[in-house]
């Protein structure tokens, strides 16, 4: 029945306890600020009467409702719609394609996956710069084909307001499939090979196999691919300044261009605050329901045993 | 060791040779098709940045160059006029450099020892708390624009290299520990304990056991952290201006403000040079950046 | 007619030789068991014989076509794999359907052809189910059910059970048993387990490093092994290898074990062996050794003298490793009959189960 003496923990000892902790702390609290406390702090602002300098006076939802009857806005949102969905749809199909092709186990696949997937390593505005000479009249395709005869072709897009914002969805899928690809081919591979030997005897053409057997099995990388692209469409930004500046007139604006002009062209922060705030309410109307998804179906995978 | 181990899945293996030659043609036309739409940008920068001005006028970019000098990319580097300052593209070039490298260093770093804290030192809450680090890679920039304004001018900051470190660090940070730690789960648990059995501590075990397994990952994670970093505009562009700026916002002025005559060869080397970096490192780490694509994105 | 002949087959990776001219036929209905270690070719064989692998030289002739260019479909063959490989975004319906779609059979005939298959395995209520949403056994069955339903010429199995735990394994190794009495369909079965092949094939090939070691049926292949390899894989525990000398004695032809200076045991030979050298190698399986219980030794049996080194009770028997001379070797005792670790017992050895080995060539003596 002894006692036993009571051991006081030294400060080395708590310290070394805790490290984890201690070196996660730093990292912790920035992300802290950065992600709620800025957050909140921008839609204070769009809350608020700001206009070149923040104001805190209380003003209400005025904002959004400006936002939401501004011309400048609408055409924005509605230019990320038809965006989004062609260079989506676009990137993926294009990504599904090649991927298809590279899974035929041609040669050299290295060079041919280097050669579709270095423009990611590219920034936004050399792609964007560079594809904006493409489709300039005077020095792009058209002059191409001025120059070997064809005198009467038109190619001039990227003037149009009708039909500039295709040009920046071709630079976005050309951007963006490789990605797709990696992605998909990936997705390709890892279906167990035993499925399409099974198919080949049972009399499947390669077209039914990949049809009916590997595309349905990677239905789920693709939905990722998906998502991940939308993302990148909704902040789209760096591309449409470097490939129009938003032009010709609203043509290409859009909402992430309208953000960096009201906040620090115009000196309407909280407008500019409003219209961040909807950026990233569209965000998370696309990944919060992947990120419910994609739990529950994990969480259901693991209880089967897959 | 069944019939699946040893035999490669060859899809076109049903049906006879003539038709597989058949379908190859088609594959690799559409490649070549492809690849030609991929380079071509490439092309035309390339070679433009090689031509002389009065064949850019008459033909255009896109042609077979028939002159050939150097001089457009030292013109591009040290003489061409950017705004108000006529030093090339040099000294954003530079600026881009002291941003982007130690940005990469420190959040790569920080991240890896976030990822390995999380991963190898779990306690309660830190999943909530991976969960949330973890937003970050999500956010929108919009929505920081106003607060790191703030925050910057705060510092002391503004317009300043050193703020953007800080942003991007900051911003990093969330990617790089996802990444991190993401590829740290993977370590046997066995071996951690093992190693905390015989008395190893949290910096012990980083050291001699966590960091010799790391150079995948850190390799990784510095090739995206570079790219990433040298190819952001929005924040270059807002949290500096004139000679402050990084690369990426200066090639917009670059070629977007330029009133008189355009010179196309030169404002194409001034693009090549800030797209270069990247682009090396992509050459050289490719297959790095695919792991990453496919390691980090399908989580 | 044979329904499958492979002649002089062999198949060679790059400058790898995997499999080495072999010879096999099936006669309708029959099932053969393929087995050997891992690495020995038997995968690749049945590849081969699914058209999923080319042919290098020789030829397979399915129901007396030679099928060494046809593709996989027209083969006239169905396979059930390791993994199952069943297809995981259609229902248990359309992966038996599968095939039929594709060949495009009218629809009354696959619905028949898939209530004939659901009956006949019952697996009638898993129709409508996903592949995630089965059991192991239960995907195993719907695995055969598609291959069933193509009502083949050529059953191809390829290690079909080694997914499943030991007991279900034993389970659904009746399972096919049974199918195979009722359906009769000539049946090629690849596995690296002896015992499947020893209990479901009526013959038996095995391979080793490419080669056809021996083709008989099951107990021509356990009794009398064509060579110490096929001895020594056929058969768990298997066979005790102890070399000896041939010596003469009672003018019977013996075979004596080596030991201290002296031999430790002579044991007389069931057969005459003519061997140029003296020395050939003795197989006796573990369950060809009794313990003497002093009743005298039988016509046709050995005697000698062991030291128990390790007893192994396993519940049905016994194990025990003894040493005869400078040889350990294994017998199986009765359950009850447990013997002390150094104690010395006499055991008696049935000759004419045993097997004589050249110890050069490893071919069966006698």
């Amino acid at each position: 029945m002894s006692a036993v003496p009571a051991h006081r923990v030294t400060a080395f000892e708590w310290i070394s306890r805790h490290t984890p902790k201690i070196v996660l702390a730093p990292s912790i609290a920035a992300s802290f600020v950065y992600v709620f406390v800025f957050c909140v702090w921008t839609v204070w602002v769009s809350l608020s009467n700001s206009t070149l300098l923040p104001d805190f006076t209380y003003e209400g939802v005025k904002h959004y409702i400006s936002l939401w009857q501004n011309r400048r806005w609408t055409i924005a949102y509605t230019n990320l719609f038809l965006f989004g969905g062609f260079y989506v749809v676009g990137s993926l199909l294009i990504g599904l394609l090649l991927a298809i092709l590279i899974d035929q186990r041609v040669r050299g696949e290295a060079i041919w996956r280097s050669v579709l997937l270095y423009p990611l390593a590219l920034s936004f505005v050399v792609s964007g710069t560079v594809w904006r000479w493409i489709f300039n009249p005077t020095t792009g395709v058209e002059a191409l084909m001025h120059s070997i005869g064809f005198a009467d072709f038109y190619f001039n897009w990227i003037l149009d307001r009708e039909k500039a914002i295709y040009t920046v969805v071709v630079t976005g899928v050309w951007h963006a499939s490789g990605f797709a690809m990696v992605l998909l081919l990936a997705g390709l591979r890892s279906v167990d090979q035993d499925l399409v030997k099974a198919a080949q005897i049972d009399g499947a053409s390669m077209a039914r196999i990949y049809w009916k057997i590997l595309i349905p099995s990677i239905r789920p990388i693709m939905i990722a691919v998906v998502v991940i692209l939308l993302q990148f469409a909704i902040k789209t930004f760096d591309l449409v300044v470097a490939q129009t500046g938003g032009g010709p007139g609203l043509a290409t604006n859009v909402p992430a261009i309208y953000v960096y002009d009201l906040m620090f062209q115009r000196g309407q922060i909280a407008q500019g605050a409003a219209a961040a705030v909807m950026i990233l309410l569209a965000l998370a109307v696309v990944l919060v329901p992947y990120a419910i998804w994609s739990d529950r179906r994990n969480r259901r995978r693991s209880e089967n045993g897959s | 060791m069944a019939v699946s181990d040893t035999i490669a899945f060859d899809p076109l293996a049903s049906g006879g040779a003539a038709r597989r030659t058949r379908a190859m043609f088609v594959v690799y036309g559409l490649l070549a098709l492809f690849a030609a739409y991929y380079l071509l940008p490439l092309g035309v920068i390339v070679l433009n940045s090689f031509r002389d001005l009065d064949e850019i006028s008459r033909g255009g970019l896109i042609g077979f160059p028939r002159s050939f000098s150097m001089q457009y990319w030292q013109t591009a580097w040290s003489t061409f006029c950017v705004q108000a300052m006529c030093k090339g593209i040099a000294p954003f070039f530079f600026n881009s450099l002291w941003m982007t490298i130690p940005a990469t260093i420190i959040s790569t770093a920080i991240g890896a020892i976030n990822g390995y804290a999380l991963s190898a030192w779990r306690f309660r809450g830190s999943e909530p708390l991976f969960a949330f680090m973890t937003l970050g890679v999500f956010l929108p920039g919009q929505m920081v624009l106003l607060p790191w304004a703030f925050t910057l001018g705060a510092l002391g900051l503004t317009n300043t290299i050193a703020g953007l470190i800080l942003i991007h660090c900051v911003q990093g940070l969330a990617f790089t520990t996802l990444f991190c730690r993401n590829y740290y789960v993977n370590i046997p648990d066995a071996l951690i304990k093992a190693a905390r059995i015989d008395g190893a501590g949290f910096w012990r075990i980083f050291r001699k056991i966590v960091l010799p397994l790391s150079p995948p990952i850190l390799i990784v994670t510095v090739i995206w952290q570079f790219t990433g970093i040298w190819n952001d505009f929005l924040f270059g562009i807002v949290f500096s201006s004139g000679d402050h700026q990084p690369v990426t916002a200066a090639l917009i002025a670059l070629t977007a403000g330029q009133t008189s005559v355009r010179r196309y060869n030169v404002e194409a080397a001034a693009v090549l040079i800030g797209a270069l970096p990247p682009l090396l490192i992509y050459l050289f780490g490719g297959r790095y950046f695919m792991r990453g694509l496919t390691q980090g994105a399908v989580k | 007619m044979a329904s499958l002949v492979i002649r002089d087959l062999s198949k060679r990776f790059g400058s790898v030789e995997v499999l080495k001219n072999v010879n096999l036929e099936a006669n309708a209905g029959e099932f053969i068991a393929l087995v050997g270690p891992s690495g020995c070719g038997k995968s690749t064989l049945l590849a081969m014989l699914a058209g999923l692998e080319s042919v290098t030289s020789g030829r397979i002739e399915i129901g007396g076509r030679i099928v060494n260019d046809v593709a996989p479909k027209d083969r006239d063959i169905a396979m059930v794999f390791q993994s199952y490989a069943l297809y995981p975004t259609m229902t248990v319906r359309e992966n038996i359907t599968f095939g039929m779609e594709s060949r495009r059979v009218p629809k009354a005939e696959q619905n028949e052809a898939v209530a004939r298959v659901a009956s006949l395995l019952q697996i009638g209520e898993l129709l409508g189910r996903r592949p995630a949403q089965l059991s192991g056994g239960q995907r195993q069955r719907v695995a055969m059910g598609r291959a069933l339903v193509r009502d083949p010429a050529l059953f191809l199995f390829d290690e079909p059970l080694s997914n499943l735990d030991a007991k279900l394994r034993v389970e659904m190794r009746t399972e096919i048993k049974k199918l195979h009495q009722r359906v009769k369909k000539t049946t090629i079965y690849v596995t690296h387990d002896q015992v499947e092949a020893m209990t479901l094939a009526s013959r038996v090939a095995v391979l080793h490093k490419g080669v056809l070691q021996q083709f008989d049926r099951p107990r021509v292949v356990y009794d009398r092994p064509a060579n110490r390899f096929v001895a020594g894989f056929m058969g768990s525990p298997s066979m005790n290898f102890i070399p000896g000398e041939l010596v003469e004695e009672g003018g019977k032809p013996c075979i004596a074990l080596p030991g201290n200076g002296s031999p430790a045991a002579v044991l007389p030979l069931a057969t005459s062996v003519t061997n140029s050298a003296r020395k050939i190698v003795l197989g006796v399986r573990p369950e060809h050794m009794v313990r003497d219980t002093g009743g005298g030794t039988k016509p046709g049996y050995g005697r000698m003298d062991a030291t128990v080194e390790v007893v192994e009770p396993t519940g049905a028997e016994t194990m025990v490793v003894m040493r005869v001379g400078a040889q350990e070797i294994t017998a199986r005792f009765e359950a009850d009959s447990v013997p002390a670790v150094g104690e010395k017992v006499r055991v008696n050895v049935d000759m004419n189960k045993a097997c004589l080995f050249d110890p050069d060539s490893e071919k069966l003596l006698g």
